[in-house]
């Protein structure tokens, strides 16, 4: 149950206001520590030889000339590492038929992606270490590739693992209700084909690894740009033959993260086994080439999709048959198979109907290894979704929003239960279509639309509504047999000063963790935020939990905090009723200082008791708890995921002539349960939004035939820059759940869940009466002009 | 790689106000020089190739890529980074409107950004909001969307020209 934090006149009212982050002031002026920003004694680089070939057995490795370059210490092939690294297998067992071979940290004999690591070298400066690598011959043979994944499981095509049997990672079909009847008897079927592009997170700071193997301690410690620090010491552990206590992973800094560093990489494995083998730092930092190769890749689905509707708009079913092709392992230990699995999950979400069909189909492919990136399935699900709910109102001659109102989840249907089983305790779609549409005045921008075509100016206007998983349970990884904790905790105390200090197991990449948890502890002791100072990514200093991954920070590292900083308040306030001869209930903390909780009379300062119960111990009652740090955690239970809504909405302007596409503007409403910093919660939805419009306009990885990479540089693969992206305009519906005291749900990746839809949809409107239309993202001038019909080979 | 990128050349500049003599390999990136030399952390690598602007330093009054530039062409130059920049409190302004706007999330592009934006400011008056946009188009953020950063220079120019400094 909630607690009550509307009033914002309450004593400590920080949760739910705009405070600044504690962290930023020393990002901004170049303070920050990075992984790459530090240097060991005796630290060592470590620079990987990479397969040039998608396909190959490796025959021989002969690193003879690399040895001569000076500073070159050492060269390790697979073979040497997996001498003290087991190989691992990404699968989960509730994901039910998923297969994936053993992974080697180095490929052993034979290499399956262009990029996979074979060689390390190691040398005393990341230069001699490159000009090694560059010396080291690797002897292939050419093997046959798989890189097109519409025929990976047919008869001709080679079996990429032949133990396998087949290309075949993950298959999962959903059957709700009758779907086959209800496409019979609809007025209207619409069936489209949709394209996700391949793309990858392109973190600002490379993926970066220094780890350090102490034998006279028998502890390895590991500095990791990383979002689950207690993941990786798992994973450095079981595979490395080391006690879990005996590893160390410390997260400063990170570069962003987006999802890609929540997964085990076999470079950063290598270099962890390195350095045990070595026993002295080893660093390991990606180049710009190697983020393309190697960070994991995501979407890249093709989708067939299609809808049923009644005369008047009702929807009366969905079939859905999404195919993707992940690399050519599942990756560990999260695996490949969640983003075709959400896709699953999640068509449809937003809307009340009966019947729902959908399939996916996961194969395997001599390419990088796909896995999650924020907003995992939820671009995809929402894009196939709004696409066809879009065709089905123009088949019908239906405004976008009215077919919207006549279908999504009633504002009062909850507890409700989606066609694809998923849970939804309350969400607010009507209330936030309702907002979105005062906000971004629908009828004036129809108006406006009109005006412009009259003026010959294409402009379309897009809606997608949406729903996001957000903090998890145990139910998406723990059952599948993962050692990924769904618990979080965090340890709150107060030191003689009176200063508060909190150590949590989420962790900060730049979100804003650190400020969410210094507001909530601040309320929950008591406190001024500036009085509390904030400890995360640190395995050996903070209590066990998942990290900061699938939007779960604020509301379960979020709620740990708030029930440990009401526990320690309470622990002050047994301590303040001995010392002020009063029972504690009649106390209150507020602003760093005991007060009577009638008239909010100050009583004493913090200081003075953390000087009792330190120092002066012996003048309070002998007996008297005085346990001024508390730990607590929080898992939730009632449902495995906390869904959150919301509905975005883009106005682009379309140049028919060139195919290019100018985003005018953008807007969100969505509902993310309590807001803890309104300020950090809009930050997130705008980031997260722009890596929508990325998806929706530009990235994509492209391949050849053969399996190279083509586009490996950041003049090649192009982001969203300033110069492009349109202002934002982002507001809220407040539904708290009702699971937590605290209240908050997920927003980290609402902006990116259906921002690409709703471009889809704008660009699509702004096409429909010249007969166009969009299905494959990006939407590049050169597809827009193909949409028209203007490009035809 | 080449020999002649190990040759060794002295260099003297002036770095963050302080002058600095060293002998570098001739094929070492002034960012590394600041970096791995100096101990000036504050610029990052990211891209290496000139795209994405974390390394952006102030030479000779420009905003420079750290990485497009050999050490041993800041012979005899004039060098600001980040570091330099805060203990002036020449972007202190800027500094506190990007932590009041939460115009950074990870921060690592932040202290290139900055040095692009004082480099737009430097030339005075207020700038519109598409002329900011311009401005940092060599700037990645992968973080923030940019609007955030958009509204923090604004914010600045505004100050600055209504103090009448601009």
């Amino acid at each position: 149950m909630n607690s009550p934090f509307g009033n914002p006149d309450r004593p400590n009212s920080y949760i739910g206001k705009t405070v600044p982050r504690p962290n930023a002031a020393r990002l901004v002026q170049g303070r920050g520590s990075y992984v790459d920003d530090l240097v060991l004694p005796r630290m060592v680089h470590v620079v990987f030889v990479r397969s040039p070939h998608a396909h190959a057995r490796i025959r021989g490795i002969d690193a003879d000339t690399a040895l001569e370059v000076k500073g070159v210490l050492r060269v390790f092939t697979g073979a040497d590492i997996a001498e003290v690294c087991t190989p691992w297998v990404g699968v989960l067992a509730h994901l039910k038929g998923l297969k994936s071979p053993p992974e080697h940290a180095l490929a052993v004999d034979r290499a399956c992606w262009v990029g996979e690591p074979v060689v390390a070298v190691v040398a005393t400066t990341r230069a001699a270490a490159e000009d090694g690598a560059a010396l080291v011959e690797v002897d292939y043979d050419s093997l046959p590739e798989v890189t097109d994944m519409m025929t990976a499981l047919e008869p001709g095509t080679p079996v990429l693992h032949t133990d396998m049997g087949d290309n075949l990672a993950f298959q999962r079909l959903h059957d709700e209700g009758d779907v086959d009847a209800a496409f019979a008897n609809a007025h209207t079927v619409i069936a489209a084909h949709f394209q996700t592009g391949r793309h990858t997170g392109v973190t600002l700071e490379p993926r970066s690894i220094l780890v350090d193997w102490n034998p006279g301690e028998g502890q390895m410690t590991a500095w990791h740009a990383t979002q689950a620090p207690h993941m990786i010491q798992v994973v450095l552990a079981e595979h490395l033959g080391l006690p879990e206590s005996r590893v160390r992973v410390i997260c400063g800094d990170v570069g962003g993260s987006y999802g890609i560093k929540v997964h085990i990489y076999p470079d950063e494995i290598a270099t962890a086994a390195i350095a045990k083998i070595m026993a002295r730092p080893v660093k390991f930092i990606a180049d710009r080439l190697e983020s393309f190769t190697t960070d994991i890749h995501a979407r890249d689905h093709e989708i067939w999709g299609r809808i049923a509707v009644t005369e008047d708009g009702k929807i009366l079913a969905f079939d859905i048959d999404d195919w993707t092709a992940i690399g050519a392992y599942s990756v560990y230990p999260r695996t490949s198979a969640i983003e075709g699995n959400q896709v699953v999950n999640l068509c449809g979400g937003p809307y009340d109907f009966k019947n729902y069909r959908a399939k996916t189909t996961v194969v395997f492919q001599n390419k990088t290894p796909t896995s999650q990136y924020r907003a995992v399935g939820h671009p995809i699900a929402v894009t196939v979704t709004e696409g066809l709910v879009d065709m089905a109102a123009a088949a019908l001659g239906m405004d976008p929003v009215e077919i919207r109102r006549r279908n999504l989840f009633a504002d009062d249907a909850y507890p409700a239960v989606s066609p694809a089983k998923m849970r939804f305790e309350g969400l607010s779609h009507h209330a936030s279509l309702t907002k979105l549409v005062e906000l971004m005045d629908y009828e004036a921008l129809r108006a406006d639309q009109a005006e412009a075509k009259s003026r010959g100016v294409v402009r379309g206007i897009g809606i997608a509504s949406f729903i996001e998983l957000t903090n998890p349970s145990p139910f998406m990884y723990g059952i599948g047999g993962a050692r990924i904790s769904a618990q979080d905790g965090c340890t709150v105390r107060m030191d003689p000063d009176g200063s508060i200090v909190a150590a949590s197991s989420v962790t900060e990449q730049g979100q804003g963790t650190e400020a969410m948890l210094s507001q909530i502890v601040a309320e929950g002791v008591g406190v001024l935020p500036g009085q509390v100072r904030i400890i995360t990514g640190d395995t050996q200093s903070t209590p066990y939990g998942g990290g900061t991954w699938a939007s779960r920070g604020a509301g379960i590292g979020g709620e740990a905090a708030l029930l440990a900083a009401r526990a320690l308040r309470g622990a002050i306030l047994e301590v303040a009723g001995a010392m002020l001869q009063c029972p504690s209930g009649t106390l209150d903390i507020r602003d760093g200082a005991v007060v009577n909780m009638a008239d909010g009379t100050d009583r004493m300062p913090l200081s003075e008791l953390g000087r009792i119960v330190y120092f002066r111990g012996d003048t309070l009652p002998k007996g008297l708890p005085r346990e001024l740090v508390q730990t607590r955690h929080y898992t939730p239970a009632d449902y495995p995921f906390a869904f959150t809504n919301g509905v975005q909405a883009s106005y682009v302007e379309v140049d028919t002539d060139t195919g290019a596409v100018k985003l005018l503007k953008h807007w969100c409403v969505e509902d993310c349960g309590r807001i803890i910093n309104p300020q950090l919660v809009d930050e997130q939805i705008r980031g997260g939004i722009v890596q929508g419009l990325g998806a929706a306009l530009f990235e994509e990885l492209h391949y050849d035939a053969e399996g190279q990479l083509l586009n490996g540089s950041m003049a090649d693969y192009l982001v969203p820059m300033a110069g492009e992206m349109p202002d934002m305009i982002i507001a809220h519906v407040e539904t708290p759940t009702l699971e937590s005291e605290l209240g908050a749900k997920g927003a980290g990746e609402a902006g990116t869940a259906g921002a690409a839809a709703a471009v889809m949809n704008a660009i699509n409107d702004a096409l429909r009466p010249f007969g166009g239309e969009v299905m494959a993202m990006p939407f590049t001038p050169e597809r827009v002009l193909r949409g028209l019909g203007m490009l035809k080979d | 790689m080449t020999a002649a990128f190990s040759d060794r050349i002295d260099i003297a500049l002036t770095v963050n106000g302080e002058s600095v003599e060293a002998r570098v390999p001739a094929g070492r990136h002034l960012v590394d020089f600041l970096r791995l030399d100096l101990g000036l952390t504050g610029a990052h690598t990211s891209c290496e190739h000139g795209v994405c602007g974390a390394c952006t330093v102030r030479v000779d009054g420009q905003a420079v890529r750290g990485c497009l530039m050999l050490a041993a062409q800041a012979d005899g130059a004039e060098v600001w980074t980040i570091e330099g920049l805060s203990d002036t409190g020449a972007v202190a302004d800027l500094q506190a409107a990007f932590v009041a706007r939460n115009a950074l999330q990870c921060g690592f592009c932040t202290p290139g950004m900055l040095v692009a934006a004082a480099d737009l400011l430097a030339v005075g008056g207020v700038p519109d909001r598409a002329t900011i946009r311009e401005h940092l188009s060599g700037n990645y953020c992968r973080c923030t969307g940019y609007e955030a950063i958009i509204d923090a220079i604004q914010t600045v120019a505004l100050a600055r020209s209504e103090k009448g400094v601009a």
